[in-house]
């Protein structure tokens, strides 16, 4: 009351109380945002602490031993390589086909919109759901057994609809004069694809490949039921170090080994599981900042 | 090489046969995701079947007793587990991601929003089986130090992953759903007086109101589908919990666990299948009503 006899243009109590809840609000909100960042460095910083005592050249080089007490994580290192690898040949070429089709050619009719209800609802299907589909489809059905190609199947089944997007995304930044100009000249469909518009959306494609890489290398669930072992004593000697395992074979993988040594082996030194933490959550973040670099150069280098 | 006519002919045929090869395998592709999805469904309805003859359903979905040595498979903990610790992850995760969503898209500008979006696009990366690990190594000895719960992995432990973990999608696409509201809805909320936080409570919640929903509800289908975090995180006890601080166990972690001692072929094997059934119904549909709801916004915007 006062203060609005002493300045009779301020604010009425009112209006001073809405600012209040205003700033209020916006306090409120930017503290719910960095409450989400908080835990993630806390725990990054807290996985780095205890995980840095077990690093070394060793670690990383030798194989695990007794179950994985003892020893390093480079069977499981090489396993995620391999099956990464493999999940990526099967899946890249699939996916970015079907993005070209779904932006391309897809006429706009009800067909493609239960094609497009299709990825989604694949995108949402449950991990452990398609390591069921994995399974029975590819482990049992198709006799592959518990192996190295059965999980990368069912991988490349499950990052698919994750390809497809950021495919049809990329394809469709690149603006339609483009193709005009290309089909004036006389050419065809695929060759304007493949000289005009694949090469406008490259690195948009190119972080989809990126994202279904550290999807594919963090992914437990399906590969536990269709081929990934708890563990398998490894050879130290030199040819079968880089090749331990065909693709009929099951594997290490450093989500599975993680997995495993987190809870089922007594005796764990604490310094062990926290390293494979650390070299699992290095690896993913590092895949994803190429990702994010390259999405940030993409977008200062766009010509149009 | 001289171009004789044969020649040219030769190579309009090849161009005409490349063309058509492409064609013809970049539709094969096209249709692919649907290829999937049915096989998907197909194949696990295939091994279910033996168990909805066998077993009964009413039993499945109202007895609590799960003990696969005796054959019997009653859901109903595993169902109400998972329903439960999604409805915490949810308690927590839907007011901290709207929140987040609004500063990102209304009050952060410049770096403090590029920063902000790729703190959470690396939060969303964190594998579920790290989300796990940190349940099981670093949330569990809280736990009992600070909560005093008996079991360090509790329902409110899986409860906190599950949260964080489904956080980054309900913040993306609530994002995306605020920007979809155009500017001169902003610009007249302002213009009739309203300060900035009555016009995002009074504007543009309204306005994007199925957005918002929309993204809730794809929070409630990952964390109802996860599987690796909450096998770690939560304990893994059958039965109903009476506290935030009781162990429990979940459809996901059942099949995920259960599974490498179930023999090929056996009711247990089918019974899981069954479960497999269930989560892909659970999740498809909130997918799917999600999406349309969100394709709905869209179109709604571009009128």
């Amino acid at each position: 009351m006062l203060e609005e006899a002493k300045n009779p243009f301020g604010p009425t109590l009112y209006e001073a109380r809405k600012e209040r809840i205003a700033k209020g609000a916006q306090i409120v909100t930017m503290l719910m945002a960095v409450a989400l960042i908080i835990p993630m460095m806390w725990i990054i910083g807290l996985i780095f602490v205890q995980g840095w005592p077990a690093m070394s050249i060793d670690y990383l080089w030798q194989n695990p031993v007794g179950g994985g007490v003892a020893g390093g994580i480079w069977g499981p290192l090489i396993g995620t390589f391999f099956l990464t690898l493999m999940c990526l040949l099967i899946v890249a070429p699939i996916g970015v086909l079907a993005g070209i089709y779904l932006n391309e050619y897809a006429p706009d009719n009800k067909a493609t919109r239960i094609i497009m209800i299709a990825v989604t609802s694949l995108a949402g299907v449950p991990s452990i759901v398609h390591a069921l589909f994995g399974l029975a489809a590819f482990v049992v059905a198709m006799h592959m057994g518990k192996s190295l190609i059965a999980a990368a199947c069912t991988l490349a089944i499950m990052t698919l609809p994750v390809i497809i997007t950021s495919t049809r995304e990329a394809l469709g930044a690149v603006p339609r004069n483009f193709r005009e100009a290309c089909w004036n000249l006389g050419a065809s469909k695929w060759q304007t694809i493949r000289t005009i518009v694949l090469p406008n959306s490259i690195s948009g494609i190119l972080t989809g490949v990126i994202l279904v890489v550290s999807r594919a290398a963090g992914e437990t669930a399906p590969i536990m039921l269709t081929g990934a072992a708890a563990y398998l004593p490894l050879p130290n000697t030199m040819p079968d170090k880089l090749m331990p395992y065909y693709l009929g074979d099951q594997f290490l993988a450093l989500a599975m080994h993680l997995n495993v040594i987190a809870r089922d082996v007594p005796n764990m030194p604490t310094e062990m599981k926290f390293g494979s933490a650390l070299v699992m959550l290095l690896l993913i973040l590092l895949i994803n900042s190429a990702a994010i670099a390259l999405r940030i150069r993409l977008r200062r280098r766009k010509r149009w | 090489m001289p171009q004789t006519p044969s020649s040219r002919k030769i190579r309009a045929n090849l161009a005409r046969y490349t063309e058509t090869f492409f064609e013809v395998l970049i539709k094969t592709c096209g249709w692919s995701a649907i290829v999937c999805v049915l096989t998907i469904f197909v194949f696990i309805l295939f091994h279910a079947t033996p168990a909805l003859k066998e077993i009964s359903l009413w039993k499945f979905f109202t007895s609590t007793a799960w003990s696969p040595h005796h054959e019997q498979y009653g859901a109903f903990a595993l169902i109400v587990g998972n329903l439960l610790v999604a409805l915490v992850a949810m308690v927590i995760a839907v007011p901290l991601g709207l929140g987040a969503a609004v500063y990102i898209s209304e009050f952060a500008t410049g770096k403090t929003r590029e920063w902000l979006k790729i703190g959470i696009e690396l939060l969303a990366a964190i594998p579920s089986i790290v989300w796990g690990f940190i349940g099981l190594t670093v949330l569990s000895p809280i736990m009992v130090h600070q909560a005093g719960a008996e079991m360090g992995t509790n329902l409110l432990n899986g409860g906190i992953i599950l949260a964080l973990m489904s956080v980054p999608l309900i913040v993306s696409i609530s994002e995306d759903a605020l920007r979809a509201v155009p500017d001169s809805f902003r610009e007249a909320g302002l213009a009739l007086g309203a300060n900035k936080w009555e016009m995002v409570s009074r504007v543009l919640f309204p306005a994007a109101r199925n957005g918002l929903l929309a993204a809730c509800m794809l929070g409630v289908g990952r964390a109802v589908g996860e599987t690796m975090a909450v096998l770690l995180a939560t304990g893994n006890t059958n039965q109903i919990p009476h506290s935030l601080l009781d162990p429990i166990k979940t459809l996901t972690a059942t099949i995920a666990s259960e599974m490498g001692e179930a023999s090929r072929g056996s009711m247990h094997f089918s019974v899981l299948f069954l479960i497999g059934v269930l989560l892909l119904l659970i999740t498809c549909t909130i997918n799917v009503v999600a999406d349309l709801i969100i394709k709905g916004t869209k179109a709604k915007a571009n009128a």
